[in-house]
């Protein structure tokens, strides 16, 4: 939940909006938007989203695929389902890469 | 019989588990489909009978991921199981029905279930295909650590059915007491602390599939490739028009046939006088133009009851969201604005799928502009009345052209329209676009016709309670005050109808239309193609001879022509759309709003037309 993630180890801890298909990873913080930009969604709503759609601390993340404009939105396994989102929401999910 | 004796049983669970095939093979054919009080959520119920007579009262709630509600569905589903809703009674039971192959987020939701203090029943549907996948589950552990009673079906193929009605029914008569509420409104901690007991609950009694289904991967590789799952996606489009404009055409025709013969029956029969033109010009012509649509509407249905139950729709969602997002448009606004085309009626009662209100209500307002079918009696009338029938640079029909850019101009003007009110409306607050892509599957044909049926009735019963009535009250305006003896020119000229025409006149002046023009949009209220049966009045009364094309190609100026068909490009004068706008939005105020922009649009595209066609001397 640490909303300093990315600060805390920049080597292998990256964004879930930020990464390609075929990416592994493991979720290791769902954060709440910080100074969201105004009339974005609400913060802790965006966050509980995250949560109720599995996107929750140790759950494993595989992207599998982008769509057709600008690689948005991206479909993703989470453990055992394949959810659909758009990049900017899934910059709020933190991954630590899987070891190939 | 008395229905508050009998338990009542909800089923919950998220979207896509097999829910609604659970419930219509407990149930069969002993169900009623209706509305939940104010709210424009159906309400699906039935009775369920066990082997040895007992009865269970069924309800099919939304699908939720959580009893955090945000759509209206999800309000519903929330409410019943708490208790809430007025004049029912909290369930006896609740079953969680788990999509088997896909337990993790269902668990949570069974643990948020159990601290309602109701008694849960976990019920794993689709077990055949866990099964296949080589899944195992433990159900005695399982049902150890969910303290609830757990127990596998296959909905479709009515397996499991008998156990799980005896568990309920035990369950029901007291087998585990109701505990008290501890629901609340759960927060992000509380959905974590329930997720890592799901994950627990899985790691105890469910081992991974050994042979994990590989064939949702290998078409989701094709479906949502960037070229060939777009090309696939408009592939399918094209194959849904052609079918709905020209696979339904010969039933339509039949359909029309049949009404013209019933109308020439009731005339025989029938003295003539006030009372024939009622049954034969009110009645019969009123229902025909309803029912005339009938089978676009389910050919239509077909394809998306298809679509949906495949499980490619979202994956149509999520190739379309970009394209829609850029004009403030969800990725699920791609469905109701596509039946549309059909008539904005299903099309407006189908936006329940997007959460968002705001989101919800921008599809609303848009759905409209889309060419719908009623539109194209007038469009195909008035082209070939007034455009020439000639080639351009040798390949392109002229016609075919105009038709072509009223379509665009409707698709066009819906994305600015979507544009402006993201804009102006409601800066901002852009609903996120998260949803579950479903395993691929087979559409069980049988779920798929009791759902047409449903979908086709309510399609039926909804328009037909407002359409008929408008008919009958638009020939009675048409008709009356009948013309004096002795009388110049058409009879209708005389009616209320023609009188409202004449006083409108004025106002409809600057953009070239004549009062017999503006006559025809009064009963076009009704339906928008009924202008072209009112033209045809107008005109035949009015003691004009040859065909009405032929008729409107000698009276019509072009320049006022092009006009009629830049109003109907907006055609806000469909009194069924915004009824169904009321309804669903819950008060007048939206339709308010739907007519007058439509309206001002309608005016002032007809205007432009009217005007810059003069001037380039097509008057």
């Amino acid at each position: 939940m640490s909303s300093d993630a990315l600060r805390g180890d920049p080597e292998s801890a990256v964004r879930l909006g930020d990464v390609q298909p075929g990416f592994r990873g493991i979720i290791v913080a769902v954060r709440r938007p910080l100074g969201a930009a105004p009339g974005a969604t609400d913060p802790e709503e965006l966050e509980l989203r995250l949560l109720e759609f599995g996107f929750v601390e140790g759950a494993q993340v595989e992207v599998l695929h982008e769509g057709p404009i600008g690689g948005d939105p991206i479909a993703v396994r989470v453990d055992d389902m394949r959810v659909a989102l758009r990049r900017s929401e899934a910059m709020n999910v933190i991954l630590a890469e899987a070891s190939a | 019989m008395n229905l508050s004796t009998i338990p009542t049983v909800a089923l919950v669970g998220n979207p896509n588990c097999g829910k609604t095939a659970l419930f219509n093979a407990l149930t069969g054919s002993r169900q009623k489909v209706a509305n939940y009080a104010g709210v424009t959520v159906e309400k699906k119920e039935g009775l369920a009978e066990l082997p040895d007579g007992r009865r269970l009262r069924i309800v099919d709630l939304p699908g939720t991921y959580s009893l955090r509600a945000r759509s209206p569905d999800e309000v519903v589903t929330r409410d019943a199981v708490l208790g809430r809703l007025p004049g029912e009674p909290a369930p006896d039971v609740i079953l969680c029905v788990a999509d088997a192959t896909n337990l993790g987020l269902v668990l949570r939701l069974a643990l948020e279930l159990k601290t309602t203090g109701r008694p849960v029943v976990f019920v794993l549907n689709m077990i055949d295909i866990a099964e296949r996948q080589g899944i195992e589950i433990d159900v005695d552990a399982l049902s150890r650590a969910l303290g609830a009673p757990v127990t596998a079906t296959v909905a479709t193929r009515r397996r499991g059915l008998d156990s799980l009605l005896e568990i309920a029914a035990a369950q029901a008569a007291g087998a585990s007491a109701p505990g008290p509420d501890l629901w609340h409104e759960p927060l992000a901690t509380d959905v974590r602390n329930a997720h890592r007991a799901a994950r627990d609950l899985m790691r105890t009694a469910v081992r991974p599939p050994s042979r994990p289904d590989t064939l949702t991967g290998r078409l989701d590789g094709v479906l949502l490739h960037p070229v060939a799952g777009v090309l696939i996606l408009l592939g399918l489009l094209f194959l849904m028009f052609q079918a709905v404009f020209a696979w339904a055409a010969p039933l339509q025709d039949l359909i029309e046939a049949g009404f013209a013969a019933l109308g020439t029956a009731a005339t025989a029969g029938l003295p003539p006088g006030w009372m024939h033109g009622l049954v034969v010009d009110g009645l019969i012509a009123g229902v025909g133009s309803v029912l005339v649509f009938l089978p676009q509407i389910l050919v239509l249905f077909v394809f998306i009851l298809l679509l949906e139950d495949s499980g490619y729709m979202a994956r149509a969602a999520f190739l379309m969201d970009r394209i829609m997002g850029g004009a403030g448009l969800h990725g699920r606004a791609f469905i109701p604005l596509l039946s549309s085309f059909a008539c904005a009626v299903p099309g407006i009662m189908s936006t329940r799928v997007i959460d968002n209100r705001r989101d919800r209500l921008t599809t609303i307002l848009t759905a409209p502009l889309m060419t719908c079918s009623a539109r194209i009696p007038v469009y195909t009338l008035i082209i070939g009345a007034l455009i020439p029938d000639r080639m351009v640079g040798g390949v392109l029909s002229l016609q075919g052209l105009v038709m072509f850019g009223l379509y665009a101009a409707g698709i066009l003007s819906a994305l600015a329209v979507a544009f402006v009110i993201r804009k102006v409306l409601w800066r901002g607050g852009s609903e996120p676009f998260m949803m579950q892509l479903p395993d691929y599957k087979v559409p069980d044909p049988v779920n798929l016709l009791r759902n047409l049926g449903q979908k086709a009735w309510a399609f039926i019963s909804r328009a037909g309670r407002i359409i008929l009535p408008l008919m009958v009250l638009v020939w009675a305006l048409s008709i009356w005050p009948s013309a004096p003896e002795g009388a110049e020119g058409p009879a209708i000229a005389y009616s209320a109808a023609g009188r409202i025409g004449h006083w409108l006149e004025p106002i409809f002046a600057p953009i070239g239309f004549s009062w017999e023009m503006v006559v025809a949009l009064i009963p076009g209220m009704a339906a928008r193609e009924v202008a072209v049966a009112a033209l045809g009045a107008i005109y035949a009364v009015g003691g004009a001879q040859g065909d009405l094309a032929g008729i409107l190609s000698r009276q019509w100026p072009l320049a006022s022509g092009l006009a009629f068909l830049a109003w109907y490009v907006f055609a806000p004068q469909c009194v069924a759309t915004l009824a169904v706008v009321r309804r669903e939005t819950g008060g007048w105020v939206w339709p308010g709003i739907m007519f007058a922009y439509m309206l001002a649009l309608a005016y002032l595209a007809a205007l432009i037309v009217y005007r810059v066609a003069i001037a380039f001397g097509l008057s």
